[in-house]
């Protein structure tokens, strides 16, 4: 068989690989249109293949797992911004009661190389062991509303929460195809099952024989986090909910803010040092990278002459105060006018 | 109630606490929306507009929860086709078939410097806090933001406002029977972040995945920018302020009663009986008092200016000493 050659596949994993696409194939043609129930003879079908298709489908994930660690990827690097995550976290919390997963659109801007997710919306469905529905009126209007805000974003794929790729996945990947030309498919495990929210993106591509059976698959993408610089911040205040035991947490003051900044430099400051002093007494090896950087960071402190730095010091503190004195008596003021002007 | 024992009399006193200005002491927000917040107004709203948006959640007991939000289009020109209310109804029924709130409890607001104490803003939140008693505007300032820490704030109008909106009497005497100031025409409303659980393992895997280098915004040396334009603001305001009450002024025909007292001092001197004093309201036709909102919206403006400016300051302060401390170690060494 011709196996494409963008799939760096190691032959035998290929192989098998195949006639477990093969199986999904074959549920995908016995269902003609993703929204209405498989026909009766597409019925008869599954059972036929009913055990089979499961035990192929767990192999078929066992394998796609253990590929994804090892493979190199190919395709777009997808970066995601920390809202989305946050989003489909929501609405999973949110499902509807009996059900496993949440679905939804991804939406974002694509270029040459990268895939950028920057928003997302889910999207009602229904999943049962036979059949699949999903709201693509639904869909299509949440995407006209979020269009009149954002106009640059396209939808460039979807999500589902959980652990597998099951058939479903490939039918409701198909209707995903129709609307963007490479769709993304994005899977975060929110069941937690390996002890960790694994986020992975995939894409698919086309395996098989042409003109026979052609199957599909899913390569995995890299996944990368980003942030705009507000973002960042924003988590960083957020993440100190982990911290305390109700998860809450309130907008610090000003100083405080300035003061957690400090404890922060002043621990790593230790870590640093406490690295060095293992290298003097010999306990660790020295590195010649990491000293560069040291060096690089004693000498990022610049040379001032006292008294240079003492002036500069001084005018720029009797600036802020200057500033503070005025910001004062302008509230003095204010309040004086009012007492004035109310008489 | 206190008791308090006198020489053997005991004097009962009844201590009555003030009822509270706002039943609800807090408002809680999720993750989710903080990021929505922010990421709207980083791809929306260069600029100077404005971006805006509407707060969902519920309420409950004493705290107003805010679960999720969607943002607003900006006004573009072709806003002839567009319908406000429709796009909200739209997304409001769309959010309920994912079982999320659809409560309005708010809106919220990007600002610009601090800049947000307006009669939009006032108008608006009037006209929620309307309908809708618990509800809050959100003001995030992105600018304030980017510099290292977050700058959240949430506002309600007094009850006091709330009256005197109601009854549209803004003139002097309205205002001075609701015994309003500018410093009681909002009432800030503390923020608390909450998160689930399963927040909290997203947020231990993004910082699995992120470096430590990335996190000094806030430690940030260079402030003057900022300062200059805060102060900018600053003195644009005071301009403004000195005007209005350079108008109010005006409504008072002084020159017209002074030189009537002038006359009258010198027909004294001279002798002949003093001009009857003539009802001024009937030379003059009376003129309309001026707004006085005006006046509070700015005085209010001014306010929340110095207050920021304030804790900018303070912020530099401390962090110049820190950058003290690290010159005065290395030059021992």
């Amino acid at each position: 068989f011709r196996i494409p050659q963008n799939n760096e596949l190691s032959p035998p994993a290929g192989h098998v690989n195949f006639l477990l696409i093969r199986e999904i194939h074959v549920a995908n043609v016995a269902s003609t249109g993703f929204c209405q129930p498989p026909t009766s003879a597409g019925g008869q079908q599954h059972e036929s293949h009913g055990d089979l298709r499961s035990l192929s489908s767990s192999l078929f994930i066992i394998i796609l797992h253990f590929l994804y660690e090892i493979m190199a990827v190919h395709g777009p690097v997808v970066k995601i911004h920390p809202v989305v995550l946050a989003s489909i976290v929501d609405s999973y919390e949110r499902r509807n009661e009996g059900a496993t997963r949440v679905i939804g659109t991804l939406l974002g801007t694509t270029d040459k190389h990268s895939v950028e997710v920057t928003n997302c919306f889910s999207v009602p469905h229904n999943e049962s062991e036979d059949e699949v529905a999903v709201d693509m009126e639904f869909a299509k209007n949440m995407y006209e509303l979020h269009k009149k805000v954002s106009p640059s974003e396209v939808i460039i794929g979807w999500y589902a929460t959980g652990y597998d790729i099951t058939e479903h996945s490939v039918l409701i990947h198909e209707y995903y195809s129709r609307e963007a030309p490479n769709p993304i498919h994005l899977t975060v495990d929110t069941a937690l099952q390996s002890n960790k929210m694994n986020i992975r993106a995939y894409v698919s591509s086309q395996m098989g024989v042409p003109g026979k059976t052609v199957g599909v698959m899913f390569t995995p993408l890299t996944v990368k986090y980003v942030y705009y610089d507000t973002e960042r911040i924003g988590v960083e205040l957020l993440q100190r909910t982990r911290a305390s035991p109700s998860r809450t947490n309130g907008l610090t003051t000003d100083l405080a803010q300035v003061a957690s900044a400090a404890g922060r430099v002043q621990e790593m400051l230790t870590t640093v040092l406490s690295y060095i002093e293992d290298i003097l007494s010999g306990k660790v090896m020295a590195d010649n990278s990491v000293g560069r950087f040291l060096m690089d960071l004693v000498n990022k402190v610049p040379k001032i002459t006292a008294e240079d730095f003492e002036s500069m010091l001084n005018s720029n503190i009797n600036d802020l105060l200057m500033v503070t004195y005025l910001a004062n008596l302008t509230q003095a003021q204010i309040a004086l006018n009012e007492k004035l002007v109310v008489l | 109630m206190i008791c308090i024992k006198v020489y053997g009399l005991k004097i009962k006193l009844y201590f009555v606490p003030d009822p509270p200005a706002t039943k609800f002491l807090s408002s809680v927000s999720v993750f989710q929306v903080v990021m929505k917040i922010i990421k709207h107004y980083q791809e929306e709203g260069q600029g100077s507009e404005v971006v805006q948006g509407v707060l969902l959640g519920l309420v409950v007991e004493d705290r107003l929860e805010i679960t999720n939000c969607f943002p607003f289009p900006q006004h573009t020109e072709d806003d002839a086709d567009f319908d406000e209310v429709q796009y909200q109804m739209e997304m409001m029924r769309s959010l309920r078939h994912v079982n999320i709130d659809h409560l309005h409890v708010g809106w919220y607001q990007s600002t610009f410097y601090g800049s947000f104490v307006s009669r939009a803003l006032l108008d608006s939140q009037f006209s929620y806090q309307h309908a809708i008693e618990e509800s809050v505007v959100l003001i995030y300032d992105p600018i304030k933001t980017a510099q290292g820490s977050l700058c959240l704030k949430a506002y309600r109008l007094t009850p006091k406002l709330m009256e005197i909106c109601r009854e549209k009497d803004f003139s002097a005497d309205g205002l001075k029977k609701a015994s309003v100031g500018y410093e009681n025409m909002f009432e800030e409303v503390p923020i608390v972040i909450k998160n689930s659980h399963l927040i909290n393992v997203l947020l231990w895997e993004l910082e699995d995945k992120s470096t430590a280098a990335d996190k000094h915004e806030l430690l940030n040396l260079s402030s003057s920018t900022h300062l200059e334009k805060s102060l900018q603001m600053l003195m644009d305001r005071v301009d403004e302020m000195s005007q209005d009450i350079n108008n109010c002024l005006f409504f008072i025909p002084l020159q017209y009663i002074q030189r009537r007292q002038q006359e009258n001092a010198q027909r004294q001197s001279r002798g002949e009986p003093p001009l009857p004093e003539e009802d001024l309201s009937k030379m003059f036709k009376p003129p309309q008092p001026p707004p006085r909102m005006d006046t509070l919206l700015i005085a209010s403006q001014l306010s929340t200016y110095c207050q920021t400016i304030k804790e900018f300051t303070s912020q530099n302060l401390g962090k110049l000493f820190m950058a003290e401390a690290l010159q005065g170690t290395s030059s021992y060494s």
